[in-house]
């Protein structure tokens, strides 16, 4: 679907016209990201971050190929593999530096787009199922960037992947069993690093195919803008291309910046030493700590220390597995007929003085070591964190009183000026 | 069955049986049912080929000379491709631990329960924690043992004590005693 005054695709050479009658394929793209999307017009840099991380899901295939052509999933030569990469093949270091640092990017790119999704309140009625599928790929993404991480076959690839896989382990009954299911053995090895290797190459073309469900979902009822009032005319939109793509590509270029910055200056900030250290069973790192973008999960998995009915390991795994599916109730959590967080401002309090704060200290948390006073502060952390969702949203919703929302994009853009129709650019 | 295949024209009804039953409402069946089996028949090896390989299992079993270990020692074996510790407990060690009263353990057992008759002094655990499966320390002479002087697990602070029995932290049961015997007077087989 789309608007009525979306530009229409006409094939322009014989050629064109020749491929649209068998093949449409430059019509899909046109109608996509191209002339025939009519886009609001009062998008923010909020609204790149999307395109962005799917410019990096693009850039870890690209560099991911590229690696496992060098890398071999086998516990006795998997570390030195890595070497190899960094020291001897051409261009390796730039190859892993960029993958590595890519995940990194990848998931800053993704926690901003979804915590626009937060303040905005995209989940809302009528894109709930964009929504959700967003919080598919997030969890595709977490399993994707696990498996990843053990490759490299170091002391955090190792135990990362054993406390990882001894979370399934917590599970009554049948949690052990499972875990030597899922590892293939007694404690990762071979087993488990060639199964990670399979699954990690094949996850990303999975994450695409749900990209592209995201995708034709949003192109339902269009993109959401920062006032959250619905596009209603042909002057409250612009066409994505040129308008969006030049904005988008401006934006790809400032990342492009940092993400350079991090791949040639800093390129190990953002990992941990231990795992340039080969992986050895019988050794446990002082201090294990998962990839920084897990640590808020990693905080509330650890926030539970004392049984009640089933234990605290079952209650910490549930809570840290909660923390996310709890983002698939949003759209109905959140029961405000208004969207943006500009014209909510006890949401908005809350947001920025409640939620923010509260993934802030979890992210702390997660990285500290798990001793006091980080386990208190995590566990209030936690329970706001839930509360947050579960009982301040919903009542929040309720008894807020929201500000007048304008009654159009292009009056919000024009400042009320109820003459301007026409297009403008801009 | 017969009005959900196909529509009922005369030629199909007057096909049908007394019964209403058409000789395609067999045939149906008797396809989704061969094919189902099928698919079942074709999963099960898929899940299969996850569980521990013939060469993984054949690892399964290790024995270990405890001889010459002093008490207050422990060595560390592996076990499984997991560190197991074999330690021998000091007459100090035994006695700290049938003093606890069992009321006080998360994870309910006795000295005597963790350790074979007539070995009381010899103990055999895995050297994995039970909360998320780190190798606690203490085996290794200067390492931490935590507050009980057992082991100690630096991943999020479990305290096990001299049995080996959680006391202190998030780990929810005693580390784990695998199943073993003694072949001989000083040789052990785990597994």
């Amino acid at each position: 679907m789309s608007f009525p005054w979306a530009k229409q695709y006409e094939p322009a050479t014989g050629l064109t016209r020749w491929l649209d009658e068998r093949l449409p394929l430059p019509r899909l793209v046109y109608n996509a990201v191209g002339a025939g999307y009519p886009v609001p017009r009062n998008l923010s840099y909020m609204w790149n971050f999307g395109v962005l991380a799917g410019f990096f899901l693009v850039a870890q295939i690209i560099t991911g190929v590229v690696l496992a052509m060098h890398y071999a999933a086998d516990a006795t030569v998997a570390f030195a593999k890595v070497e190899h990469i960094m020291r001897d093949v051409n261009w390796g270091w730039l190859m892993r530096y960029a993958h590595a640092n890519g995940a990194s990017f990848f998931f800053i790119v993704v926690y901003i787009h979804i915590f626009r999704g937060f303040f905005y309140s995209s989940y809302k009625a009528p894109r709930e199922m964009i929504w959700l599928i967003g919080v598919v790929i997030f969890l595709l993404m977490m399993a994707t960037a696990f498996m990843g991480y053990v490759l490299p076959w170091g002391q955090m690839s190792f135990w990362g992947a054993k406390v990882i896989t001894g979370l399934f382990s917590a599970i009554p009954l049948v949690g052990e069993s499972l875990q030597v299911w899922l590892l293939g053995g007694f404690a990762p090895d071979d087993a488990a690093l060639n199964r990670f290797f399979s699954l990690h190459y094949l996850l990303p073309f999975v994450i695409a195919g749900a990209v592209i469900l995201h995708i034709w979902a949003l192109h339902i009822p269009g993109s959401s803008n920062p006032i959250g009032v619905e596009v209603k005319q042909e002057s409250d939109t612009v066409p994505f291309h040129p308008y969006y793509t030049a904005k988008d590509g401006f934006g790809l270029g400032v990342v492009l910046i940092f993400f350079s910055l991090m791949v040639f200056f800093l390129p190990n900030a953002l990992g941990h030493p231990d795992n340039y250290i080969e992986a050895n069973p019988l050794a446990t790192p002082a201090h294990i700590v998962p990839e920084w973008y897990f640590f808020p999960f990693y905080a509330i998995l650890r926030a539970f220390t004392v049984d009640f009915i089933i234990s605290a390991k079952l209650w910490g795994v549930l809570a840290m597995f909660a923390a996310i599916l709890i983002w698939f109730l949003l759209p109905w959590l959140d029961r405000s007929p208004v969207r943006s967080g500009h014209y909510r401002p006890l949401f908005r309090k809350f947001f920025w003085f409640g939620l923010i704060p509260c993934m802030i200290v979890l992210f702390i948390c997660g990285g500290a070591p798990a001793e006091e006073p980080y386990v208190m502060i995590s566990q209030i952390a936690t329970a706001y964190y839930f509360l947050h969702f579960l009982v301040i949203l919903p009542i929040v919703s309720a008894i807020e009183r929201p500000e007048p929302l304008p009654n159009s994009i292009t009056e919000a853009v024009l400042d009320k000026d109820t003459n301007a129709t026409a297009p403008i650019a801009g | 069955m017969a009005e959900t295949t196909g529509t009922a024209t005369p030629e199909t009804l007057a096909a049908a049986g007394d019964d209403g039953v058409r000789r395609r409402d067999f045939i149906n069946i008797a396809a989704v049912t061969a094919a189902g089996v099928g698919a079942v028949g074709v999963v099960l090896p898929l899940i299969s080929q996850m569980s521990p390989s013939a060469d993984v299992l054949a690892e399964s079993s290790t024995e270990v000379d405890v001889s010459a270990i002093e008490p207050g020692q422990t060595i560390k074996s592996i076990f499984r491709k997991q560190p197991l510790f074999v330690r021998r407990l000091t007459p100090l060690e035994i006695e700290a631990a049938q003093e606890v009263p069992l009321g006080e353990l998360r994870d309910a057992q006795t000295l005597d329960e963790r350790t074979k008759e007539g070995h009381l002094d010899l103990l055999v655990t895995m050297g994995v924690c039970t909360h998320l499966g780190c190798v606690p320390l203490g085996a290794v002479e200067g390492e931490n043992k935590g507050e009980y002087g057992g082991y100690f697990c630096p991943c999020h602070g479990s305290h096990y004590d001299t049995a080996g029995r959680i006391r202190k932290g998030p780990a929810p049961t005693n580390l784990l005693v695998p199943e073993y015997e003694f072949t001989s007077d000083t040789v052990i087989r785990v597994g």
